[in-house]
């Protein structure tokens, strides 16, 4: 690897990793807050739960790796399994 | 001349091309979808009807009404697209494939009869398994041998079905068919084959990942919008095609979640977002149509750009298993910033292309009463932003730093990239054009606060939820594995049972010959042993003394016959 290959990235800064996160937080506690303020208009019973949309799509994506995860004991195989 | 059928114009430039090359090759390829694109705007106004009679039928290559035209411009444009993608491909046999490959999607949509349908339908599976076999590997080579059985099949299936349509109603014509008597069902199943059903999509994540950097990207854009296109025309409302999308939606992000190579997760989630096409279509309401296609739109463009910006690595690194790249940002950063405008659009975010034509499947949904699915919808969504939206960019560019070191992809390529990163923001920002160009009349504005809430909170949190399970190490880490699918029935199961049929076969036959040889020997060695085998006459002889005894015979007979 040449010195110019070396320079710092962006990412290697953890302050750099750390802040994004921050932001990243932030937005997420003001979409909830949010849900709050902003009068929506609800065609279905479930959309009454508070803060629904988040709930949902975070329990949504846990189930799926969680899944996804199990999944893997029964069909992963060897990266060459049908070339043998 | 004006209402020339427009493959007709990407055939005769197939022709050119072969009689020509470097420069001007390259210029005729990139011309011919621009041309095409012309000519249909201007040229070709909906309701045109042009028919040809060929023996006793009569075959109607050129019907254009707002939904052929629709997907006629969409393969225009994403032929012109993926031939600047694939500027510095030289190798004839792919120019050929690609540039026959989206004249006879064009042919395919503005088909009106089934004959001319089967005919493009067969040339899209003959041309375009060349931008397979490109690859020159043998993994490809099977790959492609085994997508161009299942393509192949698909057009059996609606021959048939064609067929016995024309002998019950006595007419070809491609109108709507809907699901009654055998002809509907074959026909059916043709079209489900090619739009990657369950059970029948195998040869999709099978073939798409093998195809050159370049052929994945036309691969992407043509067979599965012109089933999707076939279906819209010939069984829209048919009830059970919601549960079907709705199967394709979710099943194959699981998949897209454990899969390594990245362009295979790319080809899971091309089955993903067909199926919200294919429930919209289902679902039948105008909103619902229009979703459909509108997502068959949208979807082109930001599938395409995703496939590129993978393609793009695949070919500077030469890998694209997600477990060996990583950190890919530091040496390409503008590869990385198209890739996510790519993801953004694919996830549906507000302001980029997948948010104004997914929103009216999903709210057509709602208003159809289909609540339940709908639930299962807003899941696949999540899933969507979870495996392509974050994973596709998080593992090949960011992640752990592989130490890979390379160059920025080539200038054609970014150019590529940057036009379909431009269009998936112009329709996600100004969705009143491709709105104008729908088939159905509706009244439909995605942007209300609400729904830019609530998508957003589905996004974020489901961003969240990627961001908690990775940082308590429960994220499942990229593995070198092969992820076993419906293929596996035919790839080992089917042949697995061959082997064993063929070795029951071998051992029965060998059973039986010794049941059958050790009493003959037997039979013989105790000859052997009696006082008859003793005799001349009783051992075996060799032919030359046989024919010396049966001479003698003869001529025992022609001296009798003489002197009797």
């Amino acid at each position: 690897m040449s010195e110019q290959d070396q320079k710092e990235h962006f990412f290697d800064k953890p302050e750099n990793v750390n802040r994004l996160l921050k932001g990243f937080y932030a937005i997420c506690i003001l979409l909830v807050v949010a849900d709050f303020v902003i009068h929506r208009h609800i065609s279905l019973s479930w959309e009454e739960i508070p803060a629904f949309y988040a709930l949902y799509g975070f329990i949504a994506c846990v189930v799926l790796v969680v899944i996804a995860k199990e999944m893997r004991k029964v069909i992963m195989r060897k990266e060459d399994y049908y070339d043998e | 001349m004006s209402e020339l059928p427009p493959f007709i114009l990407f055939f005769v430039a197939a022709l050119l091309v072969v009689a020509t090359r470097g420069i001007v090759r390259s210029t005729i390829l990139l011309a011919t979808p621009v041309i095409g694109a012309l000519h249909l705007w201007l040229n070709i106004e909906p309701g045109i009807t042009i028919s040809h009679s060929i023996l006793s039928f009569e075959l109607i290559v050129m019907r254009t009404d707002k939904l052929s035209l629709l997907f006629g411009y969409l393969f225009c444009l994403a032929c012109f697209i993926a031939t600047i993608y694939a500027w510095h491909v030289k190798d004839t046999t792919q120019q050929l494939a690609g540039l026959i490959y989206a004249g006879s999607a064009l042919g395919a949509v503005f088909a009106g009869d089934l004959i001319t349908l089967f005919i493009f339908w067969e040339l899209l599976a003959l041309s375009s398994v060349f931008l397979v076999w490109a690859r020159g590997t043998e993994r490809a080579f099977n790959a492609g041998l085994r997508y161009l059985i299942f393509q192949v099949t698909s057009g059996v299936f609606l021959l048939a079905g064609a067929l016995i349509h024309y002998h019950n109603t006595g007419s070809l014509a491609f109108d709507h068919i809907g699901l009654e008597g055998l002809a509907a069902w074959l026909i059916f199943i043709a079209f489900g084959i090619k739009c990657a059903f369950p059970f029948l999509h195998s040869w999709l994540t099978d073939a798409y990942p093998e195809a050159t950097v370049t052929g994945t990207v036309f691969l992407s854009a043509f067979t599965t919008k012109v089933a999707v296109y076939a279906l819209a025309r010939g069984f829209a409302g048919e009830e059970i095609l919601v549960y079907i999308g709705v199967t394709m939606a979710c099943f194959p992000i699981f998949y897209a979640v454990i899969e390594n190579d990245l362009r295979k997760v790319l080809a899971y989630s091309l089955i993903n977002q067909v199926g919200f096409m294919v429930t919209g279509i289902g679902i039948g309401t105008a909103l619902a149509l229009n979703g459909a296609v509108a997502h068959a739109f949208s979807d082109v463009i930001f599938k395409g750009l995703l496939f590129m910006s993978m393609g793009a690595v695949l070919y500077r690194v030469g890998n694209i298993n997600g477990s060996d790249l990583g950190g890919l940002y530091k040496s390409m950063p503008k590869t990385t910033a198209l890739c996510i405008v790519g993801a953004l659009s694919i996830s549906a975010f507000p302001l980029f292309s997948g948010f104004i034509s997914k929103s009216m499947v999903m709210t057509a949904m709602i208003e159809a009463d289909f609540g339940y699915l709908w639930l299962l919808m807003l899941f696949a969504s999540a899933g969507v932003f979870h495996h392509a939206g974050i994973k596709i960019p998080y593992f090949a560019f960011f992640a752990h730093d592989s130490g890979i070191r390379t160059q920025e992809a080539p200038t054609n390529m970014l150019i590529a990239m940057t036009i379909a990163a431009a269009l998936c923001i112009f329709l996600g920002t100004q969705p009143q054009y491709l709105y104008a160009l729908l088939p159905w009349e509706m009244n439909y504005w995605p942007y209300d606060a609400t729904h830019v809430l609530a998508q957003l909170q589905l996004l974020f949190f489901s961003a969240l939820a990627f961001v908690w399970l990775n940082q308590r190490g429960m994220y499942p880490p990229e593995l070198h594995s092969t992820n076993l699918d419906v293929e596996w029935i035919y790839r080992r199961l089917v042949p697995m049972w061959i082997h064993r049929c063929v070795m029951l076969i071998r051992a029965i036959n060998e059973y039986a010959s010794t049941m059958v040889m050790v009493p003959i020997q037997g039979i013989r060695h105790a000859f052997s042993q009696t006082f008859v085998a003793r005799y001349h006459l009783s051992e075996s002889w060799p032919t030359g003394s046989m024919v010396f005894w049966v001479a003698i015979i003869l001529a025992a007979y022609l001296l009798m016959d003489i002197f009797g």
